[in-house]
């Protein structure tokens, strides 16, 4: 369902991505691994138009989204529910007004039913009766969670989770794992998920990606992962200081 | 070295004119597409009209005090005791064309440019205008669109307000401090004062209510760097769109006829 074909980006000097592919089945689960700063992030917005490649292609349905005017393009953004790794909630709007957004933009919903998909929504990542609260009045876990319920609004066929789990309890973050499985069953939703929580990609994952300076050095099933023989792989999937990797 | 830098700025000056047009181009055809975002457009008539007035009558109302002093002693040591009375269409001219106008523009951008750059350059370190993008809504058309289109048609309405302000401020020192003839005052006024006087400020205060929007606008979208690039972008929009402001007002003086008359 996603191409990413030979993605080359850089930002000046800084050389982010060079030569990145990957391709992510339709209703399956993709977790990005990385070291901070490895460009997962960038990676992740080039999905949805957000960044422009230097280079290379991105295929979404058959359709080049590189190549896409920006009316052409809202049609596939239409397809993606981003989760910022900030959460990016609008500080100017409730958590409802928040979780709404896109569903005035991209549904043709009465007011009554995006408040019903509102609360549906926002039940489905573990909160209720937060509505009428401002941004700043919530807890940065929360803030995650509504940046989720906001993604999920308008039911899109392909969530991008950008670090869901970073800044929310243990507990929590095990929930956000199992909604993630569950839309997976459910709804069938194809998920891309970037995390540096092993514990979580290994209970989500169906395939694993390692990007490590500038390109995937690795996919594969988290069975796989473990048994990787790459070095690099090995030594950021036990979290050791020792190894190949070593400007961290 | 020293020469190095020269081209350096004329570079800067170059890619920055460029952008402020790109982005003012963009803003001009979405003004043209649906959706209409309303609710923003009206909060930002507020926001640059309504809470600006109070520091629009301040500075109207001294802007006016002092050119009505000013006049009169000219009129008192140059034409003569007894004809200060005749400045009454000198101040109400200079108040209308050039005074309120600038006092207006610079003082909106004080207010008002700098609070667009804060905000939008907020937004933009949070990746909230990167949200906004991947929820369905063009930033330009839900950002900047409203503020220009507010902006513009909200400076020529404080210009205007402005104006009767600064009259009745000139008026007042003229007539009640200084006890100059009331008739001759307003006779004369309203004899020498023209509707286009008055217009000529107002298509000034319109394309400053522009520059200050698209200013702000364009350094909030550019801010980087965490709070410290937003307190630059928000010092670096009121330092252009005033000199900008004082720039245009120059030859905009210069192209508007001084009279439709002839
Ligand atoms: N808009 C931008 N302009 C310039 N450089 C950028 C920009 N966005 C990202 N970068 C650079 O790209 C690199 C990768 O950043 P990215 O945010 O993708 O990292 P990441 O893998 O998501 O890290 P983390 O796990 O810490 O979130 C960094 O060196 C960063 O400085
Ligand atoms: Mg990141």
């Amino acid at each position: 369902m996603i191409q990413i074909i030979d993605l080359h980006k850089s930002f000046g000097p800084n050389k982010v991505l060079q030569g990145v592919s990957l391709n992510v089945k339709k209703g399956e689960t993709l977790v990005i691994i990385g070291q901070s700063g490895s460009g997962k992030s960038v990676l992740i917005k080039h999905l949805i138009g957000l960044i422009k490649p230097d280079k290379g292609k991105i295929v979404v349905d058959g359709v080049d989204i590189t190549r896409l005017r920006e009316d052409e393009l809202y049609k596939t953004r239409r397809k993606f529910g981003m989760l910022f790794q900030s959460a990016a909630l609008f500080d100017s709007m409730t958590v409802a007004q928040n979780v709404s957004f896109g569903l005035e933009r991209y549904s043709k919903m009465s007011q009554k039913e995006r408040r019903k998909r509102v609360a549906e929504s926002l039940a489905m990542v573990g909160l209720r009766g937060i509505e009428n609260l401002m941004p700043h009045e919530l807890s940065g876990g929360m803030k995650k969670r509504v940046g989720l319920a906001r993604a999920i609004s308008y039911r899109p066929e392909i969530i991008l989770y950008d670090e869901p789990s970073t800044g929310i309890d243990p507990i929590r973050a095990d929930a956000i794992n199992d909604l993630i499985i569950r839309m997976k069953k459910e709804i069938k939703i194809t998920s891309i998920v970037i995390t540096h929580d092993m514990v979580s990609s290994y209970k989500v994952a169906d395939r694993i990606a390692m990007l490590y300076q500038g390109k995937i050095i690795e996919t594969c099933t988290p069975e796989a992962v473990k048994e990787s023989k790459n070095q690099i792989v090995q030594q950021f999937i036990h979290g050791s200081a020792e190894g190949p990797i070593e400007n961290w | 070295m020293k020469y190095q830098r020269l081209p350096l700025v004329f570079y800067g000056f170059f890619q920055g004119m460029g952008e402020v047009g790109l982005l003012f181009s963009r803003t001009v055809k979405n003004i043209f597409k649906k959706p209409w975002e309303k609710d923003i457009f009206l909060q930002q008539v507020e926001e640059i009209g309504v809470r600006s007035l109070p520091v629009v009558s301040m500075t109207a109302a001294f802007g006016g005090l002092v050119f009505g002093l000013q006049t009169y002693i000219g009129f008192h040591r140059y034409v003569g005791a007894g004809t200060e009375a005749y400045g009454g269409p000198i101040i109400s001219l200079g108040l209308s064309k050039e005074i309120i106008p600038i006092l207006v523009g610079l003082m909106v951008s004080g207010r008002v440019g700098s609070a667009i750059a804060a905000e939008i350059g907020t937004m933009k370190i949070t990746e909230q205008i990167d949200a906004l993008f991947s929820l369905g809504a063009d930033p330009n058309k839900y950002l900047v669109v409203p503020r220009v289109l507010a902006a513009f048609i909200v400076l020529p309405c404080l210009t205007l307000y402005g104006d009767v302000i600064g009259m009745i401020g000139g008026f007042f020192y003229n007539v009640v401090v200084m006890g100059v003839n009331r008739f001759i005052y307003i006779k004369n006024t309203l004899l020498y004062l023209e509707l286009w006087d008055i217009t000529t400020g107002l298509i000034k205060a319109a394309v400053f209510g522009i520059v200050i929007a698209i200013i702000g606008c364009w350094q909030g979208l550019k801010a980087e760097g965490g709070a410290a690039g937003v307190g630059r972008a928000t010092t670096r929009a009121v330092v252009i769109a005033n000199i900008m402001i004082l720039i245009l007002n120059f030859f905009l003086s210069k192209a508007l006829p001084a009279s439709l008359g002839g």
